[in-house]
């Protein structure tokens, strides 16, 4: 039996057309579950089979994390960085609490930054972020080095100079992440 | 961007303890980790059930990218095989014919070790392997190198067992989880792997320089000794790691010592085989005495 074409038709959607977008309630699961996330499935990375000689991954989940912090300030609570680093320590094989401890400094940083220079653009928040990039990196060798036999800090600058490439490209994926977000 | 409000409480006080009380948290939560880090730095395998939980948790999705990526390698080999078919086929006639004479001869001579071995009385187990699996995925962004294996405790993966390739030493296990377990591989800076020339036996020590080589260090002071291409093999000193499986090519001499490329690459290796270790009784008997990581210096 054929159907005529004219009986056909798509269920129309009136929610999104007709109702008024002011004043609108937004998903509150949603608008916190995005970012850590986000932030959890980046640190994640590493347990994908990817080998490298040399360290070489940059810390996808550090940075993701500074991306969200320097994008979107306030979104983030200040104490935000150790629950974030120690799920990071679970993955990254660091000695538990590196990431803790250096992400936790790392946006403590950041919040004194916030407190001088009020203005910012992208490129003083890329230089923020390299240079804590830098930073958390080195710190991971010295904590590394504290309990086990380290390796010479000379190792860490392709993945240093890497992730801080990186970083314009994980604040566009922030940026992505963020505009659907706060959409309803 | 500008500030955003939440900075600038004005009056209203219980925005201002608010504040006050994220600042609080935040250096509270900060000391908590590091009290954690100096825990863990203290005993370093004190969180690994935390660890092995994260690895059980993430290896479904690296096991099932594991065998994609395999697959992937397999149907490369595939077709690059009939790519190269002709040259390959008259360059292996050429090899086999070259390895027929070294066969005799390596056959000539495991009938004289036997031989020798018999009249020294000398017993010795071989190589016992435990278990095989393969590598699922590596710490890639921290300076340890250090590896998760497909199988844990549930194939009898314990703690300080070695694990090789196919073509030479992997690492040791460091911590097992019920399906996973983690390696040190040989080119962590805290590996020290007991080593010799194959030529000679020279005895040496490897210890990992972290970015993909090792350090080989001979035990016998002065000039390096080594020479580009030496091969290295483990010497089964210590007896953790059996002796004779393949460990190195030397690719540089240095002033010291030689700096030496693993045979066994991890990115690379279609699967790993837990062993025995060497000596395993004598080890432990050691280990009782003196535990790995724990040696305590000793006073005048």
């Amino acid at each position: 039996m054929k159907i005529p074409v004219t009986t056909i038709r798509l269920p129309t959607r009136p929610a999104r057309e007709y109702e008024s977008r002011f004043d609108r309630e937004q998903s509150l699961l949603k608008m916190l579950a995005i970012p850590i996330t986000s932030v959890a499935i980046a640190s994640m990375i590493t347990a994908l089979p990817i080998f490298t000689e040399e360290p070489l991954l940059p810390p996808l989940g550090l940075l993701m994390f500074l991306s969200w912090r320097l994008m979107r300030p306030g979104l983030l609570p200040v104490w935000s960085g150790v629950p974030f680093g120690l799920m990071d320590d679970v993955f990254s094989g660091q000695p538990f609490g590196s990431a803790g401890l250096l992400w936790s400094l790392a946006i403590l940083s950041i919040e004194i930054i916030d407190a001088r220079a009020i203005w910012r653009d992208h490129i003083q928040d890329w230089l923020i972020a390299a240079v804590l990039i830098a930073g958390v990196l080195l710190g991971g060798l010295w904590i590394a080095g504290m309990a086990h036999a380290a390796p010479d800090p000379a190792v860490l600058i392709p993945q240093i100079i890497l992730s801080i490439l990186l970083y314009p490209l994980a604040v566009r994926i922030c940026a992505r992440l963020d505009s659907w977000r706060l959409a309803t | 961007m500008a500030p955003p409000k939440h900075r600038r409480p004005g009056f209203s006080r219980k925005a201002q303890y608010g504040l006050f009380v994220t600042y609080v948290v935040a250096i509270a939560g900060t000391m908590v980790a590091a009290l954690l880090l100096a825990i863990s730095v203290a005993d370093p395998a004190g969180f690994s059930a935390l660890r092995a939980a994260g690895a059980e948790i993430t290896a479904p999705v690296a096991r099932m990218f594991s065998n994609v990526r395999r697959s992937a390698q397999n149907m490369n080999a595939t077709a690059a095989a009939y790519i190269n078919a002709a040259s390959q086929n008259a360059a292996l006639q050429k090899q086999a014919k070259a390895n027929r004479k070294k066969l005799i001869e390596a056959q000539a001579l495991r009938v004289e070790n036997a031989r020798l071995r018999g009249l020294l009385k000398l017993s010795e187990d071989g190589e016992s392997q435990v278990a095989v699996g393969r590598l699922i995925s590596s710490t890639s962004s921290s300076t340890r190198r250090v590896a998760t294996l497909s199988i844990g405790r549930n194939f009898g993966v314990e703690r300080a067992q070695p694990v090789r390739g196919p073509s030479g030493l992997i690492g040791r296990v460091i911590e097992t989880g019920p399906t996973t377990a983690r390696i040190l591989l040989v080119t962590d800076a805290e590996n020290l792997v007991p080593v010799m020339r194959a030529s000679d036996g020279l005895p040496a020590f490897s210890a990992g320089l972290g970015n993909g080589t090792v350090l080989i260090k001979p035990l016998n002071l002065g000039e390096s000794p080594f020479k580009v291409g030496d091969v290295i093999v483990t010497s089964g000193n210590g007896g953790l790691y059996p002796p004779n499986i393949p460990f190195a090519r030397v690719i540089k001499k240095t002033s010291d010592g030689a700096l030496a490329i693993p045979y066994a690459d991890p990115g690379n290796t279609p699967y790993a085989v837990v062993i025995r270790p060497y000596q395993g009784e004598a080890r432990a008997a050691q280990q009782a005495v003196a535990p790995d990581g724990e040696t305590k210096e000793v006073a005048e």
